[in-house]
């Protein structure tokens, strides 16, 4: 932990690469309540946010840690929190304020077995579909799913570059095994890390329009004592930020801040090919699922099975172009997940009957193993 | 009275928003008029002051306002202001919040933020009622009063605001009606001022809920009400339990010194290099 030495080699957990990947990307705030699995997040940070200037609070609930990440985002700090089902449930109408009113932050939820309280140390993806529509009414997000150690670096520093660029709450959706896992990684140096900030208005503040459509469908960001005054609120409002109820005002915002995101689709999506190339069976998996679905491809093709995986980063907006190229060429298509069927769902709207989607679910707790995927592939 | 409107409307939004959401008679433009006249007082820019609210009529105060304005979401008003204040700490945060939002669906922020004593002023606007959603009873709602969720009475013991902040551990805790205007306005300057957590609850009424439904008369009448139901904390001492039966303080109820979050905060940060140096 004390260690910061970069570009050598580290034994570090999931929860431990998120963090510095955080801090990497320019993470100077964090806000969050005690919860398993996800605790190493909080008190690492509490350890090393201070070291760089930045601020650790832990607040009384995840209600409470979401506003004060919307809050210290809004005055110009990266922010962050990290939770796991319980504490996701509780801040979903955060979340919502979020998308709203357009505040950069991320919110890691290392995923545990539900519902309720449910199996706090136990691993699941029961949350695929929370993540995208937890929250209430009709909103655009991005929730990104990370597989390994170092992939939790990537991705986190994927989560604010995307939070910052697009104005929008990015979930990172770990599980309990990704997250507990230890790996030998190799973290980049930090100036070998891209990061992206948030665009912020440079034109006079009295010609500032806080909300104003541009081409991008993103309107430059004004921080708070930067001399832009401008009202913020989880009111759905107009160009000026001032609520309003005028059908001709609400139209465009509401498509506005779903535009942003579907114009960026490509940008955003983010999978991962191994062997798709010229396989006839192939596995769609994410998470820690990803890491099983790989060694049983392998396993498979001994075995002379034509077997690939893709691997889905980017959950939501769900990665459909990708999905569909790579399907169509397949005889018949595996979704294994540690729930009833989330992301199968999403592949099988997709697929449009181009080819068979089987599911392998798994909601006991225990993870999905290479075996189970791997028995599959060989009777295929 | 022309020269402090001139003040008033100097702070205002005047290109857009008006007139404003409240009832005629309502007291909340006497609560924005006070804060505004503070602030000048004070000498603050409007920059540098963010003014967060939560949801309900009080919720709608900041918008009037050409601040850094933030309405949040019910009850965590509190919330949103502890994350500005710590990423920007040279920002004067104020929250205004209705006694529903700040002790119903926020009590457990409200006196985890007196507790924490982060430099933030807490202005509760107490009118005993949910107002905005058409006056149902709230954790201040007085015993035996009725409300349309208590058509009959209201058979719970309320909140008393500006206590439960001394107890919670606020550093300065006023309480103020609109009525006493000239006292709320000090009372609001003394709060902005102090290092730490401040607060003031203001005791208003809600002539079209809480006032209609208690048969308790028009605005006039219910702000009559509030100058003979109110004792300032002075006069309090030497007056007999029975005297104070059904009456409220007003004042300054605590003022005290305490370590404040920020400060504390920045020696982390510098114990936190030095160790990290070594």
């Amino acid at each position: 932990m004390a260690n910061q030495g970069k570009n050598k080699q580290r034994l570090i957990q999931g929860n431990e690469a998120i963090v510095e990947g955080a801090l990497a990307a320019g993470c100077r705030f964090f806000a969050g309540y005690p919860i398993t699995p996800a605790s190493e997040i909080s008190e690492i940070l509490a350890y090393r946010l201070p070291q760089v200037g930045g601020t650790f609070i832990q607040m009384e609930d995840e209600i409470a840690s979401l506003g004060a990440v919307i809050g210290a985002s809004l005055a110009g700090a990266k922010s962050m929190t990290a939770t796991s089902g319980p504490g996701f449930s509780l801040m979903q109408e955060n979340l919502g304020f979020a998308c709203v009113a357009e505040v950069p932050c991320v919110i890691v939820n290392v995923m545990r077995g539900g519902p309720s309280t449910g199996l706090p140390t136990n691993s699941s993806q029961g949350d695929v579909m929370q993540s995208r529509w937890g929250t209430h009414g009709d909103h655009p997000i991005i929730v990104l799913a990370p597989s390994s150690v170092h992939d939790s670096f990537e991705v986190t520093v994927k989560a604010f570059n995307f939070s910052e660029r697009y104005r929008t709450p990015v979930i990172v959706l770990s599980d309990e095994v990704v997250a507990h896992t230890r790996e030998t990684v190799m973290l980049p140096e930090s100036d070998e890390v891209e990061v992206l900030d948030r665009i912020k208005p440079t034109m006079p503040p009295e010609w500032y329009i806080p909300y104003e459509d541009t081409s991008r469908g993103v309107p430059p960001m004004g921080i708070f004592g930067d001399g832009y005054r401008y009202h913020v609120t989880g009111l759905i409002h107009d160009i000026r930020g001032f609520p309003t109820s005028r059908p001709d005002e609400i139209g465009p915002f509401m498509k506005r801040i779903h535009r942003k995101i579907s114009q960026h689709f490509h940008d955003i999506q983010i999978v991962k090919h191994f062997l798709t190339e010229d396989a006839e069976v192939l596995v769609i998996a994410y998470g820690s699922v990803a890491r099983s679905a790989k060694r049983a491809v392998l396993d498979a093709r001994e075995m002379g099975v034509k077997a690939g995986l893709l691997q889905l980063v980017t959950l939501y907006p769900f990665p459909r172009v990708d999905v569909v190229e790579v399907i169509r060429n397949m005889r018949v298509v595996l979704v294994p997940e540690m729930n009833m069927g989330q992301i199968s769902r999403e592949v099988k709207r997709v697929n449009e009957g181009i080819s068979r989607v089987a599911t392998l679910n798994r909601i006991d707790g225990a993870m999905i193993t290479p075996q189970q995927i791997y028995e599959w592939l060989i009777k295929e | 009275m022309a020269e402090i409107t001139k003040l008033v409307h100097k702070y205002l939004r005047h290109d857009k928003k008006f007139p404003h959401v409240w009832c005629p008679g309502c007291g909340n433009g006497i609560v924005l008029g006070a804060m505004i006249r503070a602030i000048d007082r004070l000498g603050y820019s409007k920059d540098e002051i963010v003014m967060v609210s939560g949801i309900g009529c009080s919720g709608r105060l900041p918008v009037y306002a050409d601040f850094n304005t933030l309405h949040t979401t019910h009850g965590r008003a509190l919330t949103f202001a502890t994350g500005v204040k710590l990423a920007k700490p040279e920002l004067k945060v104020i929250t205004v919040m209705g006694d529903g939002d700040a002790t119903g669906i926020g009590g457990n922020h409200f006196i985890h933020a007196a507790r924490r004593n982060i430099n933030l002023t807490a202005i509760i606007i107490n009118n005993y009622i949910y107002g905005m959603t058409g006056g149902q009873y709230s954790p201040t709602t007085p015993y035996g009063m009725r409300a349309t969720t208590a058509p009959y009475r209201h058979i719970e013991h309320a909140f008393n605001i500006a206590e439960l902040a001394v107890t919670a551990g606020a550093v300065f805790v006023g309480r103020g009606t609109v009525y006493h205007a000239r006292l709320l306005d000090k009372l609001i300057e003394q709060a902005l001022q102090k290092r730490g957590f401040g607060v003031v609850e203001i005791i208003t009424h809600c002539h079209t809920q809480y006032g209609r439904r208690n048969r308790m008369g028009d605005a006039v009448a219910m702000m009559k009400w509030q100058k003979e139901h109110a004792v300032r904390i002075e006069r309090a001492q030497d007056l007999s339990e029975e005297e104070l039966k059904d009456k409220f303080t007003i004042g300054v109820l605590a003022d005290r010194e305490l370590p404040v979050y920020t400060e504390q905060y920045d020696l982390v940060r510098q114990q936190a290099r030095e160790l990290a140096s070594r």
